[in-house]
């Protein structure tokens, strides 16, 4: 590490350094291409787990070895991981239709995003240009984390704390937003759930089970009643009625 | 001697100074250090596990059945390769090799010893070190939730999925349990390098009591408790072992995530986990318990802590360590789901961060004189001391009677039997209490062969 910070400071570049980044730029860059190209999206976000692992070790590279194992903590670890936990949440199949739901959306989404990347980078520009770059031999000096220590806690503190309560107030929002709580006098005691269970018009017994004096064991063939008639309600909602097609009741020719 | 005793600690200027040779030699000593704890460490399980339970455990191949592992290491090679149907074929081939390399590599950052000379070089029993070792411990340990739950959705089946989000819900909620208690670490040692945290856990205060000087413990697991404890469970409930091993709990999710897979990426998994095992132990000895250290009867040998002795202690301790694992699992019912991310949430997480406050303040108050001490320290306590007096406490309403919760019913509820119902005796039991022949138990002709 130290001596990649002096070879860094000095503006450098020393062979590993140029080795590790001729392999990881271009698989950087697959993966920022995968992330877009992938149908599904799962392999989706794991190409941008790819990206940015490549920067985590970019971050490392450029003597940069606090914020480069955060990065991979704390991006790569907890919030693709979260990622992650809501896709699979929502089915593995779940590729992306083509079919825009809005309209205009991605005209929309170019010019937002051309929008914020000209904020950002006007930001930047503007909050680079009168400052001279110092070197890392003098902003590490008291040591990389040290520095970001300092750094974080004197001069950005009131920002960094603001940063802190917009994220806490978005994660308790979205909770109270997703939260259900019922109250105690909305849940049915057992008179109130007797009575509707007994109420003329509902039948209070079991369902037949399926296939109950029926000609095949399929769940999907609905019982019969004693008086021959077929009830639907031995079956599964998700399941057609259906009688079986010829083909289906002819022998198998299993028992030769 | 205090010159010799301080050359022993590494600081972070003596690596990358390595020959390439070396270099090699070191991770092909981690990487084989991960298989052979494999191959040893399932043994060891199991023959613990068996005299735990009372029974003799695998001691048929090889001497104590030390070679149990690598026959079933070499038949789980030799077995079909399965592939769903319905699996992701690439992310399904991977995911055991993330979880493995994620495992593996964690290894890299830890101090097995003290400086020794190898073939005339001066080198540290370590791989690497950097300034932020402990992070990439984290950074791995993050990344293995990956190879879990890769693994169970790209099976395509149910109990897989299920055992991936379940894993992964785990295991970020216990990182977040474990990345706090080594905040205290951190705080105390003043640096987040592995063998900085070794060297800080070695200059121990000395008392002299009755006049032989007795060093004080140093250890952080002695002097942060709390943390350590904490560290602990969050290590065990980030490897899946019991009783936090639900992503493959058998009784509700079949094998959980690897219920799929079979032949060499199941063994890979098995591999995986074992090897974390092991190196989540050396983490914790790392960075509580004194690392390479020698313990206090040991330390009164001048040479305990230098030349290749450390290692010994070192590994001693990763073993011990490696017990009380499997000794939870031999003792301790697995958790429920929903009991275990409340203990996780609200247990750990506040007690750590209340724990990181009284440490930041008692370390903010050190070189204040006597008396303001005796103040900061006590209008807090005396503070919590009044609250814990004066709290309204809670009293537990009444349980109503049986005849209150009768006469409580809501109207046009269904009719009761009195409540002094005498039930008469059903007239068929009589039936069961036949009467029956007494037994012929003379002595007949089968009595005389004994």
């Amino acid at each position: 590490m130290t001596t990649q910070t002096v070879l860094a400071a000095a503006g450098e570049v020393s062979g590993g350094e140029q080795v590790t980044f001729w392999i990881l730029a271009p698989l950087a860059l697959i993966g920022a291409i995968g992330m877009i190209a992938a149908r599904n999206a799962v392999h989706s976000a794991l190409w941008l787990v790819l990206t940015m692992l490549c920067l985590g070790v970019f971050y490392v590279l450029q003597a940069g070895p606090f914020i480069g194992m955060v990065q991979i903590i704390v991006y790569t670890g907890a919030i693709m991981m979260l990622f992650l936990f809501v896709l699979m949440l929502v089915g593995r199949d779940a590729s992306d239709s083509l079919i825009e739901t809005l309209r205009g959306q991605r005209a929309a989404a170019v010019v937002l995003g051309l929008g914020f990347a000209g904020l950002v980078g006007g930001g930047l520009w503007r909050a680079l240009k009168g400052s001279t770059a110092v070197g890392l031999e003098q902003a590490n000096a008291e040591g990389n984390v040290q520095g970001i220590a300092r750094l974080l806690f004197t001069k950005y503190v009131f920002a960094f704390e603001l940063t802190s309560a917009l994220l806490i107030t978005a994660a308790v929002g979205a909770m109270v937003l997703a939260h259900i709580e019922r109250r105690r006098e909305d849940k049915a005691d057992q008179v109130a759930t007797m009575k509707a269970r007994f109420r003329p018009g509902t039948y209070p017994g079991p369902k037949p089970g399926p296939g109950v004096f029926a000609t095949s064991s399929s769940v999907a063939t609905p019982a019969r009643l004693p008086d021959g008639r077929l009830t639907e309600r031995s079956t599964p909602d998700i399941l057609p009625v259906r009688e079986l097609s010829a083909q289906e009741t002819s022998l198998k020719g299993t028992d030769k | 001697m205090n010159a010799v005793y301080l050359a022993q600690d590494p600081t972070l200027a003596d690596f990358g100074r390595d020959p390439w040779w070396l270099v090699l030699g070191k991770i092909v000593f981690a990487f084989a250090l991960g298989l052979v704890a494999t191959l040893l460490g399932v043994w060891f399980e199991r023959r613990v596990v068996g005299y735990m339970q009372v029974r003799p455990g695998p001691n048929q191949v090889g001497p104590f059945g030390l070679l149990q592992t690598l026959a079933d290491g070499l038949k789980m090679a030799f077995k079909e390769d399965i592939l769903p149907r319905a699996a992701d074929k690439v992310v399904y081939f991977f995911a055991p090799v993330i979880s493995v390399v994620c495992a593996v590599t964690a290894l890299s950052v830890i101090p097995f010893g003290p400086m020794v000379s190898i073939f005339g070089h001066r080198t540290p029993l370590q791989v690497t070190d950097v300034p932020v070792a402990v992070l990439v411990l984290l950074a791995c340990s993050s990344l293995a939730v990956y190879g879990i739950v890769l693994g169970g959705w790209a099976s395509g089946s149910t109990y897989p999925l299920l055992g991936g989000l379940r894993s992964s819900a785990q295991m970020i909620s216990y990182e977040v349990a474990m990345g706090l208690s080594i905040v205290a670490v951190f705080m105390t040692a003043g640096t987040m390098s592995t063998s900085g945290i070794v060297a800080a856990q070695g200059d121990a205060t000395r008392l002299s009591v009755f006049g032989t000087e007795i060093p004080a413990p140093g250890w952080y697991a002695i002097l942060l408790l709390p943390s350590f404890v904490i560290f602990f469970i969050a290590t065990v409930g980030e490897t899946n072992r019991a009783p936090f091993d639900l992503p493959e709990a058998e009784s509700e999710l079949v094998a959980g995530f690897m219920t799929e897979y079979s032949s060499l990426k199941f063994a890979l998994f098995m591999l995986s986990e074992y090897v974390a095992m092991v190196t989540m132990s050396a983490v914790t000895v790392t960075l509580f318990l004194g690392g390479w250290r020698a313990p206090w009867p040991i330390t009164l040998w001048e040479g305990a802590n230098s030349g290749w002795w450390p290692m010994l202690w070192f590994f001693g301790k990763v073993i011990m360590l490696v017990f009380v694992f499997v000794w939870l699992r031999g003792t301790l019912p697995r958790l429920r789901y929903d009991q275990f991310m409340r203990f996780g949430w609200k247990v750990l997480l506040p007690i750590n961060l209340v724990w990181i406050l009284v440490l930041a303040g008692l370390r903010s108050i050190e070189d204040w004189d006597r008396s303001s001490k005796l103040i900061a320290v006590g209008i807090p306590a005396g503070i919590l001391l009044l609250a814990t007096l004066f709290w309204p406490a809670r009293r537990p309403q009444p349980k109503p009677t049986l005849q209150e919760q009768v006469n409580n019913r809501p109207p046009g509820s269904f009719p009761l039997p009195p409540m002094d119902l005498q039930v008469p005796p059903s007239p068929r039991i009589r039936r069961v209490v036949a009467e029956r022949e007494p037994a012929n138990i003379a002595a007949g002709p089968d009595s005389r062969e004994v």
